[in-house]
């Protein structure tokens, strides 16, 4: 037996509803209890004296790249950076070169996975080529291991072709994820279009393009009586909209990212803070994301449904890119942001300035994404503590302070608008499957 | 007739706020120098008072006294140029590259005069026929044009922000020449020098820009520049062709970084009493992307015509950056009417340029 205890920590699984000062034993590679009067004898230890001990956070919006765009990520790259991160399952999106769309691609990610350092959950497809114009083999691909389907990248333009995706779908209990936006609204906007745009003459996107999405997919999702899952929302309309779904019983459920909970329209010109150079405008590419960074009036309206649980789960959105992707004018600037291993330290902020308690940015790392996709079907007590539970853990120090050097990244991707900024809130140390798969030097174990 | 600075406006863009984040105090702070522009007109501060920038990529930071100084170079250079042999010394040795992505006649002819009557060596290149047909990425361009050896690179561009990348990634200076819809501001000096000569000090002076303001770089330098010159400054265009951002009621106005200027979609309403007028060119591709239902819709409404002079002060100026739509946004007798200063425009336009160059380059050793 390969015995492992965590001890001393604040053991915080909203699953359950544990918030209390215990320790965690994880026996080959499964959480066997929790509690202040372990049986540890030939036992490993972890000290956690300070920390606070979570289930492994699990992302379920990251853009991978692998297979096609190895030179913007790799499996291995992305789940290094998943774990540093506090990541121990990422569910990976199928935008991929070739698309996931058929079994081999799914079969390809699940063994490159094998060797990576957490979990990877592939998502498949809707449409073969993520055309949109015919279904991919859905039920195949669940079969093969997806465990949910999406366009991402690009919306399921055709409302019908939605709900047969939904319907066929159901087949295999598994859900489809829709990418929110209105092209014809949006119509080539590289920014949020407000006065920031205006200031800086570029092509915005206006909310609407998104809302109208979202106001079509729950009337679809409606009709069709089945669940739907909207990734990345980013305005107060459309939170007002996944709100009265809500009331109304409606099975959709929403994903915010850490970017859309913080950070405006505003640091597209002018940056994140005053440490910056703003002697001239940013034009900063690395803020350039779809849906865009919106105005402060949207991210209060996220923070606040994201409180109340009207938005499921925190997704990172994490997607890198190359460097010269980035080092160019901004209507060329690949849209996207490299989110993993910022995604705690930017989410804190909200614990720091009281926005959210720290219990609830948790649950929505760990239990809320797992349930909005249903991910315990395929792993069972995935994003929690639970006795039986694989050994996925993070240890969190929620004030220490660090500050952001893309360059250490491990992701290939180095694209990120918090370059130099200092996030108070860090992953200590990540297990997965009772494995230490991060740590910092001061971990002993 | 001088209006109060402090008069009531019906839409301030950027109406004064208590809650500001630091960095657009500052901005503020600048602009709030408007207010002395005839003070320091007056006096005529000597070209040497006050010009510390590298770079010229837009007028949104410049105070009162920094465009003067520009303006009443131009001045100089413009006696510089009514000499019989119009050559100064003044850039001997440097180097003067023309970078344009985008077509251009006034703009580059004029850079590269500018150039050569101050002795420069002045070198085009064009995206079409350049090594950027080939794919080669802007900065690429841009380190190719910093080992040649350039002293300032004049960058026009279809992308707007692309001076300001070229500017953070190079040794040389960087002078806008027109980004995206973002700036164009020598467009804006030349204005600026256009409308002094006519109307003498802007304080109060009501000048109405009319058209494609959304896609307009000309019409977001010229809000900086005459605003700052105190001059009251009225948009006027159909709502699809306005930018937005423009309304104080919205939850975030008052963090807005933007111009104060007035919005009125009446061009017989906004045009009344106007000290000078803009009009904008209309690009074509505007009614098929849906903008507008016509051409003809857009002349009945917005095109800058006799009729409708004739409720602007008498003699004011009319304006137009080039090239001219005649009878779109322009009708044929106010272009060749006696109140266009459309070519004098231009012409003012070499002189600027000249005392832009100058003040970037003039203290340096070649």
């Amino acid at each position: 037996m390969n015995k492992l205890l965590i001890r001393g920590g604040r053991v915080l699984d909203p699953a359950q509803g544990v918030d209390e000062g215990a320790d965690v034993l994880i026996v080959d590679g499964q959480v066997a209890a929790i509690g202040g009067d372990l049986d540890v004898a030939n036992t490993e230890v972890i000290d956690a004296n300070g920390l606070v001990v979570s289930p492994g956070f699990v992302d379920i919006h990251t853009h991978l790249r692998d297979p096609g765009q190895e030179y913007k990520e790799t499996i291995a790259t992305g789940t290094e950076a998943a774990a540093r991160g506090g990541f121990t399952t990422v569910c990976c999106m199928p935008n991929t070169e070739p698309a996931i769309d058929t079994r081999a691609t799914v079969e390809y990610v699940l063994r490159t996975a094998m060797s990576g350092h957490v979990r990877v959950l592939p998502i498949g497809c809707v449409s073969r080529g993520r055309e949109g114009h015919e279904l991919a083999e859905l039920a195949d691909l669940a079969d093969a291991g997806c465990v949910a389907f999406s366009d991402d990248g690009s919306p399921v333009a055709d409302g019908a072709l939605l709900r047969h995706a939904m319907e066929f779908a159901s087949i295999s209990g598994l859900k489809v994820i829709d990418h929110c936006e209105d092209l014809a609204i949006s119509d080539g906007g590289v920014m949020h279009e407000g006065w920031v745009s205006t200031r800086l003459g570029l092509r915005g996107q206006s909310a609407a393009a998104e809302e109208t999405a979202v106001a079509r997919d729950i009337a679809v999702a409606a009709e069709a009586g089945l669940p739907l899952h909207l990734a990345h929302i980013s305005t107060r309309a459309s939170t007002d909209l996944v709100r009265a779904a809500k009331q109304r019983g409606l099975p959709v459920t929403a994903e915010v990212t850490p970017h859309h909970l913080t950070l405006t329209h505003n640091v597209v010109a002018f940056g994140e803070n005053g440490n910056r150079d703003n002697d001239t405008l940013l034009y900063d590419t690395n803020t350039k994301v779809n849906p865009p960074l919106r105005s402060a009036d949207d991210v209060a309206a996220c923070v606040e449904a994201l409180r109340e649980g009207v938005i499921d789960a925190i997704a990172t959105d994490h997607a890198p890119h190359a460097d010269y992707e980035k080092a160019c004018e901004f209507d060329e600037a690949a849209f996207g942001i490299s989110g993993l291993e910022t995604a705690f330290g930017l989410c804190m902020t909200l614990v720091h300035s009281g926005a959210l308690e720290l219990p609830t940015l948790i649950e929505r790392l760990t239990a809320g994404p797992v349930r909005a996709l249903g991910l315990q079907r395929s792993v069972p007590n995935l994003g929690s503590l639970v006795e039986g539970a694989h050994g996925d853990v993070v240890l969190l120090d929620p004030a220490a302070e660090w500050t952001v050097e893309p360059e250490r990244f491990a992701s290939k991707g180095k694209n990120t608008p918090l370059a130099c900024r200092t996030l108070k809130g860090k992953i200590v140390a990540t297990l997965y499957n009772g494995k230490v798969v991060w740590s910092e030097e001061r971990v002993e174990v | 007739m001088v209006k109060n600075a402090s008069s009531p406006r019906t839409t301030r863009v950027a109406p004064s706020s208590q809650k500001r984040p630091a960095q657009l105090t500052e901005r503020r702070a600048k602009t709030e120098g408007r207010s002395n522009a005839a003070d320091i007109s007056a006096e005529r501060l000597s070209p040497d008072a006050t010009w510390q920038r590298r770079h010229l990529l837009d007028l949104d930071d410049f105070s009162a006294a920094e465009l003067v100084v520009v303006l009443d170079t131009a001045g100089a250079m413009k006696e510089v140029l009514a000499r019989d042999v119009p050559r100064v010394p003044a850039l001997r040795g440097k180097t003067i590259v023309t970078l344009f992505y985008e077509a251009s006649t006034r703009t580059r002819a004029s850079f590269e005069l500018a150039g050569k009557v101050l002795g420069a060596d002045v070198i085009n290149v064009s995206a079409a026929g350049s090594s950027v047909q080939k794919g080669e990425a802007l900065l690429d361009t841009i380190r190719t044009i910093q080992a040649i050896g350039a002293d300032v690179c004049i960058l026009r561009h279809h992308s707007s922000g692309a001076p300001y990348l070229a500017a953070r990634e190079s040794s040389f200076r960087v002078v806008n020449a027109g980004d995206g819809g973002h700036a164009h501001p020598t467009q804006a000096l030349l204005d600026a020098y256009t409308l002094r000569s006519q109307l003498g000090d802007l304080r109060g002076r009501k000048i109405v820009i009319v058209g494609d303001i959304a896609h307009s770089r000309v019409a977001r330098s010229n809000m900086w520049s005459l605003t700052a010159l105190g001059a009251e400054v009225v948009l006027c265009g159909p709502p699809t062709l306005l930018p937005p951002g423009l309304n104080d009621a919205a939850p975030d106005a008052e963090e807005r970084d933007l111009p104060p200027v007035r919005v009125e979609h009446d061009l017989d309403i906004a045009i009344e009493d106007a000290d000078a007028v803009m009009a904008l060119r209309l690009q074509r591709e505007r009614q098929s992307g849906g903008l507008l239902p016509s051409l003809r819709e857009y002349a009945r409404l917005y095109q800058v015509n006799g009729e409708r002079m004739a409720k602007a002060k008498p003699d004011a100026p009319v304006l137009h950056p080039g090239p001219i739509n005649e009878g779109v946004e322009i009708s044929t007798e106010v272009a060749h009417g006696s109140r266009s200063v459309v070519e004098e425009q231009v012409a003012n336009g070499v002189a600027v340029r000249m005392a832009v160059l100058y003040l970037l380059l003039r203290g340096e050793q070649p």
